[in-house]
């Protein structure tokens, strides 16, 4: 029998993977159109998109962080900074949710 | 597959949103029910990883690329409601700070990328427990047949929505995105089977499902940390 970790542990070593991967691996990743985007330009709608006003103030868009001259490395950051706020994010709706407090630990 | 606006007609967005809304929102209701201490930085954690790895785009057939979409690992770890609002966050997330995804097509993408595959991987999550005797297999199975089936239910209703904007044909699109997304399915399923078998190895109590979680009836002993 495994010995389970535990809850604290666990979070943290799950984030870190995260973290790690939206930091370390998605500067490789591929960046040839994924299946919607692939089968708009072949089936010629892709042009139909467009973007909301909103988003042409979006904060960092395309995942590169914007001033950054390394491509790889903007998209690291990206990836570091929108792992943790989406981990914040979603730890803190959790626990307003469930009808408690936030509170440290 | 995160629609871009301008690609649906108002009418199909907003019907696209109503169910969305509607299960996320039954997913907060049912946050007191499902999340106990355990759980709710496990929402958090969840979110994190679906959104790191659908950063991981990876390379399928002729120039084009895929990623995990999560809702099925989502629905594993915290049922169908609270899968729904793990992609919600994401979703938002992604299409508020990262310019990915459309703002009025927000509604769609989390009910094709998160009500979909949620709701179809918590019912089978359900048939399985209800019919088969709990094991490790049985889990991994339900891990790898709901990902990839929940990737092609949420192509399925994309083309459909696409196509009832008055887009593109029905007949252009479904079987084109149904063939990309059959290889891409492929991809969640693996990811999917090893981000679960991750869980199983370290907190397998941690699946989601009314006490005793099937794998951690076997593989663990009562003690509770």
């Amino acid at each position: 029998m495994r010995k389970r970790i535990s809850i604290r542990l666990f979070t943290i070593l799950a984030v870190a993977v995260a973290v790690g991967l939206a930091t370390a691996v998605s500067p490789y990743a591929s960046s040839s159109p994924d299946g919607l985007e692939k089968v708009a330009g072949d089936k010629a709608f892709l042009e139909q998109g467009t973007l909301h006003a909103v988003q042409e103030q979006s904060p960092v868009p395309d995942y590169a962080v914007p001033g950054v001259d390394d491509p790889r490395v903007a998209t690291g950051l990206a990836g570091f900074a929108g792992t943790l706020g989406v981990f914040a994010l979603g730890f803190g709706i959790a626990t307003v949710a469930r009808g408690g407090q936030l509170r440290a630990g | 597959m995160h629609i871009p606006d301008g690609f649906l007609a108002n009418d199909v967005a907003v019907a696209c949103a109503i169910p969305a809304i509607g299960a996320v929102g039954y997913g907060l209701r049912r946050a007191e029910v499902d999340l106990d201490d355990r759980r709710v930085p496990l929402l958090g954690v969840t979110a994190a990883f679906v959104f790191a790895a659908q950063m991981l785009n990876f390379p399928v057939a002729g120039g084009t690329s895929g990623h995990f979409l999560g809702a099925a690992l989502a629905a594993i770890l915290l049922g169908p409601w609270l899968a729904c609002l793990v992609l919600a966050v994401v979703l938002f997330v992604q299409a508020f700070v990262f310019a990915d995804g459309g703002v009025t097509a927000l509604g769609a993408a989390v009910f094709n990328m998160g009500v979909i595959g949620g709701v179809l991987v918590g019912g089978l999550m359900l048939a399985v427990r209800k019919t088969l005797p709990t094991s490790r297999g049985a889990l991994l199975g339900v891990a790898a047949g709901g990902a990839w089936l929940a990737v092609m239910a949420g192509a399925a209703a994309c083309s459909l929505e696409l196509a009832i904007s008055g887009t593109v044909p029905l007949a252009t699109v479904l079987p084109a995105m149904l063939a990309v997304h059959a290889i891409i399915g492929a991809g969640e399923a693996v990811i999917t089977v090893a981000a679960v078998s991750a869980v199983l190895a370290t907190r397998p109590d941690l699946i989601h499902g009314p006490a005793p979680a099937p794998a951690a009836a076997i593989l663990t002993n009562p003690a509770v940390s």
